[in-house]
């Protein structure tokens, strides 16, 4: 059964940070025992200001200092407590990256480290963008790693993460990005992809709210006579290759979208798939390209770099069209 | 020191000579190991395990046991030779199955997998305290009475992450939580002093806001069990601080070529060496 979709309409811009907030208020509400730690970095206006508020006794305040954020959380977690921890963008991969290979992941706690902030969406320059760090994750066993494509399906990560045993990453973007799914009525497992979109031509893989883009994409494609389907990959590992194999098989033009370094993300995942398949069509990925990123807004950055619905539209025309 | 006391500390004497000998016999075995820094925590982790802790080799997860990290887990061998002496393991299984891929129990740094007696997989330093911090807030918000005790070397002090933990261990006022510093003054190219001085590590630990224990002798188990003695109780309702213990020790303690010794710090040992080892070991053990 197809989802339902925002393709046909432009739906309401919402967040992801703040439904994964939102859910987590309401399953403290709820009675399910978790503890929650973070960095200096929960605005008391958010939904997660109000649980921290609610609930003190629970949420812990660690500082700028991530590094001790993610090993304790991993301590609380070995005292009998699900954690969930969240960390600003890049600081997590790049300051926490031993504590996430050794205490979490390695020691195979029941940690969710929410990532915010993720790809370029922080603004504010390289220092602050989060590009490398599905190419570390990808590399550490044990870790299962979950990008929401919106506020909804953000919610349904969550709930099924209290299903889920050992560690998770969760990638979210800053906020405000367009709904993809109309509602919340679809079925949801992690590691298996959602096919959004069908297609005949070509296909999109992509993750996290960089979905919406390939969808309006398609829209754009369509109108020139392609059928180019979209396939949202929230669960980056494990990756779906079924999924994979099945959509290249089906259009034999594959592109990646990911606000991530083009090295390591979710294009590597993809290639790697392809390559050891007897896959013959064409690939291409997009994301950020190996430089550090220029300067300004996350909107700009996308169009600079062909991440938005324009640029990844030009693009597949050139491989449709070749 | 009362006599049943006294009878009690010389046993724990005993104990340690068991302990050094069997690690020593242990390290041969296997042909690795971190002999200068397994050497200097004996006193302490026997003091933990057969005394101060609440802990039951026979049920080595029961729900209330004090949980013990050894942040420095390139010295888990000393653990493993305390849980065959307890009884968990023989010392034949514990070389049949060291590093024995596929069918391995155990590793030169610590698995808690494999060992369900490890409370926390380690070998990168400068990760037990902030472990630790986590499992005594962890014990605080599920209102359980168990202590977290943490072992950690001077070397591995370098690391920022400690200053991390401290900081919110003190803003945390975790009086459960007890750090244990094995000041064996050497690590792995030279003297600490040497390499990237800490001291005076008591004035920072108590500028950080922990209540600072010093041993003078952290190899004499007396001074040891009178050291952990002093731990103030915890008091969840009004909490103090967290305790620091600066227990100094000789790295490879009781080996006359390996104390004080920095090439001693990781390394096996060849049939002759273990012969002088051991005499050694039995020369310089403690008389009371």
């Amino acid at each position: 059964m197809a989802v339902k979709t925002t393709y046909d309409f432009d739906q309401m811009l919402s967040s992801a940070k703040e439904a994964y907030g939102e859910e987590l208020l309401k399953l403290a509400e709820e009675g399910m025992d978790f503890v929650f730690t973070y960095s200096d970095n929960v605005a008391p206006s958010t939904a997660v200001g109000r649980m921290v508020k609610k609930y003190p006794d629970r949420c812990f305040n660690f500082g700028i200092a991530e590094p001790n954020q993610v090993g304790a959380s991993a301590g609380l977690s070995l005292a009998g407590t699900t954690v969930f921890a969240q960390v600003f963008g890049p600081f997590l991969p790049l300051r926490a990256a031993d504590q996430i290979h050794t205490d979490i992941a390695y020691n195979d706690v029941n940690v969710r480290l929410i990532g915010t902030h993720s790809g370029v969406t922080a603004g504010g320059g390289p220092t602050h963008n989060d590009i490398a760090d599905l190419a570390l994750y990808r590399a550490i066993p044990n870790l299962t790693v979950c990008v929401p494509a919106d506020a909804g399906q953000c919610k349904k990560i969550i709930r099924a993460s209290f299903s889920h045993e050992g560690p998770m990453i969760i990638r979210i973007d800053r906020a405000g990005s367009p709904n993809v799914y109309v509602d919340e009525d679809y079925e949801f497992t992690i590691g298996k992809a959602i096919e959004t979109l069908p297609g005949s031509h070509a296909t999109i893989i992509s993750t996290g709210s960089n979905v919406y883009e390939c969808m309006m994409a398609s829209k754009i494609l369509e109108k020139k006579g392609f059928s180019v389907g979209v396939l949202d990959m929230h669960t980056i590992k494990p990756l779906d290759t079924e999924a994979i194999l099945k959509v290249a098989s089906q259009t034999g033009i594959v592109v990646t979208v990911e606000d991530h370094s083009i090295n390591g993300g979710l294009g590597g995942a993809v290639a790697e798939v392809l390559m050891e398949s007897s896959y013959k069509g064409k690939f291409k990925r997009i994301g950020m390209p190996d430089q550090f990123s220029v300067l300004g807004s996350p909107d700009e950055i996308y169009r600079y770099y062909g991440l938005d619905r324009t640029g990844i539209a030009k693009t597949l025309e050139q491989l449709l069209t070749k | 020191m009362e006599k049943t006391d006294r009878k009690r500390i010389v046993e724990l004497d005993d104990k340690c000579l068991k302990i050094r000998e069997d690690l020593l016999t242990f390290i041969f075995r296997i042909g690795m190991g971190h002999l200068g820094g397994e050497l200097s925590i004996v006193e302490m982790c026997v003091a933990l395990y057969y005394e101060y802790m609440h802990w039951d080799p026979q049920n080595v997860k029961m729900e209330d046991r004090d949980r013990f990290i050894l942040s420095k887990g390139h010295c888990s061998e000393t653990l493993y030779t305390i849980y065959q002496d307890m009884g968990l393991y023989t010392l034949d299984y514990m070389v049949e199955h060291f590093e024995t891929l596929d069918t391995a129990k155990f590793g030169m740094h610590s698995n808690r997998k494999y060992v369900p007696a490890i409370e926390l997989s380690a070998g990168s330093l400068g990760h037990g305290l902030p472990v630790a911090v986590g499992m005594a807030l962890g014990a605080r918000y599920r209102k359980a009475s168990w202590k977290t005790i943490v072992l950690v070397g001077d070397g591995e002090l370098d690391e920022g992450t400690n200053w991390e933990a401290l900081m919110a261990g003190a803003h945390y006022k975790l009086d459960n939580l007890i750090a244990i510093l094995d000041k064996n003054s050497v690590q792995m190219t030279g003297f600490t002093k040497d390499v990237m001085n800490s001291d005076p590590i008591a004035d920072k630990v108590q500028a950080f806001g922990w209540n600072c224990i010093e041993i003078e002798d952290g190899n004499d188990i007396l001074q040891v069990l009178e050291a952990l003695g002093k731990i103030p109780e915890s008091n969840p309702k009004n909490p103090g601080k967290p305790t620091f213990i600066v227990s100094n020790t000789v790295k490879g303690k009781g080996v006359d070529f390996m104390e004080n010794n920095y090439k001693w710090h990781g390394g096996g040992i060849a049939k002759e060496q273990l012969v002088e080892a051991l005499a050694d070991v039995r020369k310089n053990r403690k008389v009371r």
